[in-house]
């Protein structure tokens, strides 16, 4: 490739990167503002939440399981070296509810709940059904995007309050009840050494702000996508690789301002 | 109870015609013209739908008939000229205006765009309940009285994947006039129906129109079936107003593109040829 074509590609890709994230951005403002009929007729956002939520639970529920009994496995062997396997409720909880809760929740909360909004806006747009409210004088934004973003908003936290408590307890199967760990000990090491605002909160805090992303780039997609079979397949495919990397990066920030020095 | 004929109206061809510049139209496109970035679809159309008649739009794929029902619905904005319903002018409203008057549009769309998550019912039901604060069993008789003018009463719990084409378009057409709209526009309301549901769709476009005292404009290339049942057509080709007239006067037109399109002839002002090269020199028997 000529270094001509090769700049005026980078150039391009830059322009057309920067004016869909300029687009994104301006979707997004959108939805905050007209959010108003969501919350008046909040019966919308809990339709979403059982959409997004509910229908997510058993990926959750059993990922996470099996999340926390490998943390437990593994967590055995290395505390056991140093002495120290009566610590290992401290490192499920504190892995779970720092890290892994928030984190495999929302990978798992993209390719299950992002990618289904992504086909299924992207689908009403195909079918029409996006035009056909705006021609009856309702707002899509409002109407369709706006509630399912405050679903999954409202949703991610809880699924990975949910990811870490079925994570601990996988973790207490293997460690207590498989690998013989002291119940009490298990327990009271966990409960004192995790802090509920340095720990859960800014779990929590993490949490919420990958649903606000996975949520927000899923509904994107779905609403910026090619009105064909093809477009919707790329717009669900970007939703999952875009959010993922999101999560991660996001991930990476949060991380570095909540848990400085501690 | 029977869908009446038109046998028993006024036949088509002998309605008056009409004056474009009435000042009795509910819709004026003054000099309008489009363009999808650089390439132009509409050029400096003018056209004119009196109230309570049915006019249809006739042309070609491609030729700007469905840009036409954006603009006047409002969802493109003309890049030059202006479309006027109701005597407000559309791209100059601003949202809430806007919305105020797609209350008083109804758009039947090409495959009927039902909400796939709702029946039949919930459908027609969906604007009754986005725009008025009717009790849910006022709601409820208003429904089933749209869904037994187009037949399907006995259908409201159906979900859309359940409805054959002529059903969908028929549940469509009853969610399209659940608030009784001033202006119902049909896109290609006969794509893909049997001859019996086409008949079915006709006879409803008519007579709804005539009941319910709207303004219809169909777009569409269904020359038989349309013709029956409009009071006027414009034909578009290449972004402009080719030809107009009654039924019957496009009926028996000389004008060679309206033969072409009445009489479904493959060549003509309309090439049957995409622009191409010379072929002899394509396949290489020319030096």
């Amino acid at each position: 490739m000529k270094p001509n074509n090769l700049f005026s590609r980078i150039g391009r890709l830059s322009l057309n990167s920067i004016t869909r994230l300029g687009t994104a951005t301006r979707f997004l403002l959108q939805v905050l503002m007209r959010s108003g009929t969501s919350w008046r007729r909040f019966q919308l956002i809990i339709r979403e939440i059982y959409s997004s939520g509910v229908l997510s639970l058993i990926i959750i529920v059993a990922s996470g399981l099996f999340v926390g009994m490998v943390l437990g496995l593994q967590g055995y062997q290395t505390l056991q070296t140093y002495g120290s396997a009566q610590s290992l409720g401290v490192l499920v909880a504190l892995s779970l509810v720092r890290e892994l809760g928030p984190v495999v929740a929302a990978l798992l909360f993209a390719s299950r709940a992002g990618s289904a909004i992504t086909a299924e806006v992207g689908l009403m747009k195909t079918t029409e059904q996006l035009q056909a409210m705006e021609m009856m004088a309702v707002d899509p934004i409002a109407r369709i995007v706006a509630p399912r973003f405050w679903g999954g908003v409202i949703s991610m936290p809880l699924l990975a309050a949910i990811f870490s408590m079925t994570g601990i307890y996988g973790g207490y199967l293997i460690g207590v009840r498989l690998l013989g760990v002291d119940d009490g000990t298990f327990w009271s090491q966990m409960q004192s050494a995790v802090s509920f605002r340095e720990d859960i909160l800014n779990g929590v805090i993490k949490s919420t702000v990958f649903g606000f992303a996975v949520t927000a780039i899923a509904l994107f997609e779905g609403y910026d996508a090619v009105p064909t079979a093809e477009g919707i397949s790329r717009a669900t495919t970007r939703t999952v690789v875009t959010s993922s990397l999101a999560i991660l990066a996001l991930d990476f920030i949060l991380t570095a301002f909540m848990f400085r020095g501690a | 109870m029977p869908i009446s004929s038109y046998d028993d109206r006024i036949p088509p061809s002998s309605r008056p015609l009409f004056n474009t510049v009435s000042v009795d139209n509910l819709i004026d496109i003054r000099n309008v013209t489009f363009a999808y970035r650089n390439h132009a679809v509409l050029q400096d159309i003018s056209l004119s739908v009196p109230r309570g008649r049915v006019i249809a739009i006739m042309g070609g794929s491609g030729c700007g008939k469905t840009t036409l029902l954006r603009l006047i619905g409002g969802q493109l904005r003309p890049t030059q000229g202006e479309v006027s319903v109701n005597e407000q002018i559309v791209h100059q409203l601003n949202n809430h205006d806007l919305y105020q008057l797609r209350r008083k549009m109804g758009l039947l769309f090409q495959f009927g765009a039902l909400f796939t998550d709702l029946n039949v019912f919930d459908n027609v039901a969906f604007q009754m309940r986005e725009h008025t604060d009717l009790s849910p069993e006022m709601i409820h008789d208003l429904v089933l009285m749209k869904l037994n003018a187009v037949g399907l009463r006995g259908a409201q719990h159906l979900m859309p994947n359940e409805l054959s084409g002529g059903m969908a378009r028929r549940a469509a057409l009853a969610r399209a006039i659940a608030l009784d709209p001033l202006l119902m526009m049909y896109d290609e309301p006969f794509t893909g129906l049997d001859p019996i549901s086409m008949g079915v769709i006709g006879k409803l476009i008519r007579r709804l129109n005539d009941a319910l005292g709207l303004t219809s404009i169909l777009v569409t290339h269904d020359i038989e079936e349309s013709l029956k049942i409009v009071d006027y057509v414009y034909f578009i080709s290449e972004g402009r107003v080719e030809a107009q007239g009654t039924p019957d006067e496009i009926r028996v037109s000389k004008q060679a593109f309206v033969h072409q399109f009445v009489h479904a002839e493959e060549d003509g002002p309309v090439p049957f040829h995409y622009p191409a090269p010379d072929y002899a020199s394509d396949l290489g028997l020319k030096a």
